[in-house]
């Protein structure tokens, strides 16, 4: 082997390990932020672990939103029509937060069984039904009455 | 009638894309001059008939005619003159038809402006990008056309989305198109120098400026879509790794690796098939990114557009396009070999450790963005990729970058010396751990990641002013030359926004409060003072206006007014968030909601992020750097006749 391709050699397989340990740390990152996305009724059906962050999504039940007097906390209900699960969020919702409309919170489940939300997700658009809540209303059999 | 005349124009246009793809491909086989000619006229008017289609749109939108349908959808009699302009791009089919218009503004531009190739090298370029346009007329006019009527015509229109009635959002579609469309030019001339089965440094020179020309508009558009987000969506996050920016954001990664490797094509001659497969790459992924985008396989804002059939045919389109220069890549690419050998020790190698880190970040955005889909298909359920990914993997991919990048610029092509380069970049280094420490000490808080990326931020300055130092004093010139200045600001950008970057995501505080008229908050030395609300009424919206005095000490700085604002046509609630920019801090408060009935307490947002505007004060150097370096008057030169980087590997099989 010549000196010049022994060189090129080294350098290849560096390449190729470094390649390797950050494919291993990038599929390793990837699996600790996958979040999964849950409806009410997989609350319901499914015993997910208490304290695992999980993205929930549903329709906010009507009538069911509750605010503190001093303070930005907030509760409501997230409802798939088949089962609803009681969510309490600390901070300011987004702009199209409304009763009666689709919206995706982040967080994750408390022991009393609410769903202590850190981010809530509404889409800017009046119209507009995130896909995986529209998917979530209609297994549990909630024809969308707007579409 | 004249909308009519619109939807012709641009059926004459998918006929020219047509010749434009077929007669001048088969004269370059044939060896036919004139249809080698055609190349420029039907370039120059496919450019002449999308102008007059596209202009008979916005000619729609100013005149506010209801009876076509896209406008009824994205206008209203009250929406301001400027804002009718935007409105043409403000949904899928109108900047789909930007998209088109842009790209036959570039083939026309590279009809006129190629005159120094070789003539059947340049009609070769010209066709494959003729095969681009007909690609995208084709996806217009079969699934997206923005001319068609309403019928009975509507009264009136429901409004543009008042989230893009902005300035940001008037410019942000036409840049990041600029981008996107720019890396065809480069596609272009890779698949017209596979076809031809060799590569000429000469060939590579001409293509530098069009691939840095993109490469900086698509800088500028990504930064000003994150500047958008900060101050438009009124909670003032800049990056949020939302699939639709990854998929700005991978065509950039892969550009940026693909203005490196051409420099070292351009002088050294080697990585000639790596410039290659990056060219093909670049312009893939911003035909993905379009896929991802429009498609509606993606929840985000911008994936306005879900339509099954668009989705199908920008799939197809893309494997065509993907598929096809990949397998031309395989055949031919193989058969080409490279010139320009180069120790471990030189420029090449550095410049080889960039780009290994653009594609390596270009692949984890992709696996990142595409996972959640993949997963989906195979029905394993509903999962999203978490900004954590991704902010993880770029902190650390950023260290073998931003350790490599001055030594890199200090280095000689070829070969060099670890001592030399010791010797060459001590002073820069020492001094940035120098700031990095100091910094430290005096602000804690940052905590080391942050502290580090300062050091690599100072770094990066100082290591690239250097360079430009030690080359004045061996001219003993102080003109720099154009293309080591364009060199020197990009990197200067990079370090600007290393700090930024550094600064704002671990010094910056971020409160949401309940706040009644009256009420006071401190924060960071700053008095946040709620005065209250008052309503103000705006060309199309009715608006609570909140004011807030900041004051520091006794003195005070600045009032704020931000808005909650509801738009009548659409009724959609809108956050205008209010901000004191400054070098050093922004000041930012936005109104969340009201709390009671009355409207005296409000959700309020109140902000300061320190540094935050050098992350796009860093691009906007990035941008100065590219332009520049697109100007270089040596790109402009006559090209003389050199020998091929790559010639056929039966010829030097020996």
């Amino acid at each position: 082997m010549t000196p010049t391709r022994k060189r090129r050699l080294i350098g290849i397989l560096i390449i190729i390990i470094g390649v390797g340990i950050s494919a291993v740390v990038a599929m390793q990152a990837l699996n600790e932020n996958m979040l999964f996305f849950v409806s009410p009724t997989d609350v319901e059906e499914q015993s997910l672990p208490v304290g695992k962050r999980f993205r929930l999504g549903g329709l906010v039940a009507v009538e069911s939103v509750s605010r503190a007097e001093d303070s930005l906390a907030v509760a409501f209900v997230v409802t798939d029509g088949a089962h609803s699960v009681d969510v309490r969020f600390d901070g300011i919702l987004p702009d199209l937060f409304r009763e009666g409309q689709g919206i995706i919170a982040l967080g994750e489940l408390k022991p009393d069984g609410h769903f202590e939300a850190d981010e809530v997700l509404a889409k800017h658009d009046e119209n507009y039904m995130p896909p995986e809540v529209a998917d979530a209303l209609e297994k549990a059999g909630h024809v969308e009455s707007e579409q | 009638m004249t909308v009519e005349l619109g939807q012709i124009s641009l059926l004459a246009a998918l006929l020219t894309a047509l010749v434009l793809g077929l007669v001048p491909m088969i004269g370059t086989y044939t060896g036919n001059r004139r249809f080698i000619a055609v190349s420029t006229t039907a370039a120059l008017i496919q450019c002449l008939l999308v102008m007059i289609s596209f202009g008979i749109l916005t000619s729609a939108f100013i005149v506010q005619d209801f009876s076509v349908e896209y406008v009824a959808r994205n206008s209203n009699s009250l929406l301001p003159m400027h804002y009718r302009f935007s409105a043409v791009w403000s949904a899928h089919e109108g900047s789909l038809l930007l998209w088109e218009l842009i790209l036959a503004v570039w083939i026309a531009a590279v009809a006129l402006f190629s005159k120094r190739l070789p003539e059947i090298f340049r009609a070769r370029v010209l066709a494959v990008l003729g095969w681009v346009s007909v690609g995208f007329l084709l996806f217009i006019i079969l699934t997206s056309n923005p001319f068609g009527r309403l019928i009975p015509s509507a009264v009136e229109g429901l409004d543009l989305n008042p989230l893009l009635q902005d300035f940001g959002l008037i410019i942000h579609p036409p840049l990041l198109y600029m981008g996107y469309v720019g890396f065809s030019v480069a596609f272009a001339f890779a698949v017209a120098a596979l076809l031809g089965g060799e590569v000429s440094r000469d060939w590579v020179r001409w293509s530098r400026p069009w691939t840095l020309v993109a490469w900086a508009f698509l800088t500028i558009g990504i930064a000003l879509g994150s500047w958008w987000a900060y101050y438009e969506l009124g909670w003032g996050g800049y990056w949020f790794w939302d699939p639709v920016e990854n998929a700005s954001f991978m065509p950039w990664l892969v550009g940026t690796a693909l203005i490196h490797s051409q420099a070292v094509t351009e002088k050294r001659g080697a990585f000639g098939n790596w410039t290659l497969l990056l060219a093909l790459s670049a312009f893939s992924l911003s035909l993905l990114g379009t896929f991802l985008v429009r498609s509606g396989v993606l929840t985000s804002v911008h994936a306005f557009a879900s339509d099954p059939t668009r989705g199908v045919f920008i799939l197809a389109y893309l494997a065509l396009v993907v598929g096809g220069s990949l397998t031309l890549y395989a055949i031919r690419a193989p058969k080409m070999i490279q010139g320009g050998g180069f120790a471990g020790m030189s420029r090449e190698t550095f410049l080889l450790v960039n780009n290994l880190v653009f594609t390596v970040m270009a692949a984890m955005v992709l696996t990142g963005t595409l996972y959640p889909l993949l997963i989906d298909a195979l029905g394993a359920g509903k999962i999203s990729v978490g900004p954590p990914y991704f902010g993880l993997l770029f902190t650390w991919l950023l260290v073998p970058m931003v350790i490599a990048l001055p030594i890199g610029i200090n280095s000689r092509w070829q070969q060099d010396s670890g001592s030399r380069l010791f010797g060459m970049v001590r002073w820069p280094l020492l001094a940035s751990l120098a700031i990095g420490t100091v910094v430290w000490i005096m602000q804690p808080s940052i905590g080391f990641v942050s502290a580090a990326g300062i050091t690599g931020g100072a770094w990066v300055i100082l290591g690239s002013l250097f360079y430009v130092g030690q080359f004045q004093l061996k001219k003993k010139s102080f003109r720099i030359p154009g293309s080591i200045l364009a060199m020197t600001l990009a990197h200067v950008g990079l370090g600007v926004f290393l700090i930024g970057l550094s600064m704002v995501s671990t010094l910056s505080t971020e409160k949401h409060l309940r706040m009644e008229a009256g009420d006071k908050y401190q924060m960071a030395g700053y008095t946040f003072e709620f005065l209250g609300t008052k309503i103000v009424q705006g060309p199309n919206y009715t608006a609570n206006e909140g004011e807030f005095v900041i004051t520091k000490g006794d003195q005070e700085v600045t009032r704020l007014y931000p808005q909650k604002r509801e738009y009548a046509q659409r009724g959609n609630i809108m956050t205008e968030a209010a901000i004191d920019p400054g070098l050093t801090r922004d000041l930012y408060v936005s109104l969340g909601e009201p709390l009671d009935q009355s409207g005296r307490a409000w959700a309020v947002r109140v902000y300061h992020k320190p540094f935050i505007r050098w992350i796009w004060l860093g691009s906007i150097f990035m941008l100065a750097g590219g332009m520049l370096a697109a100007a270089n008057k040596r790109y402009r030169r006559k090209m003389p006749a050199t020998e091929p980087v790559t010639t056929k590997a039966k010829e030097v099989a020996a």
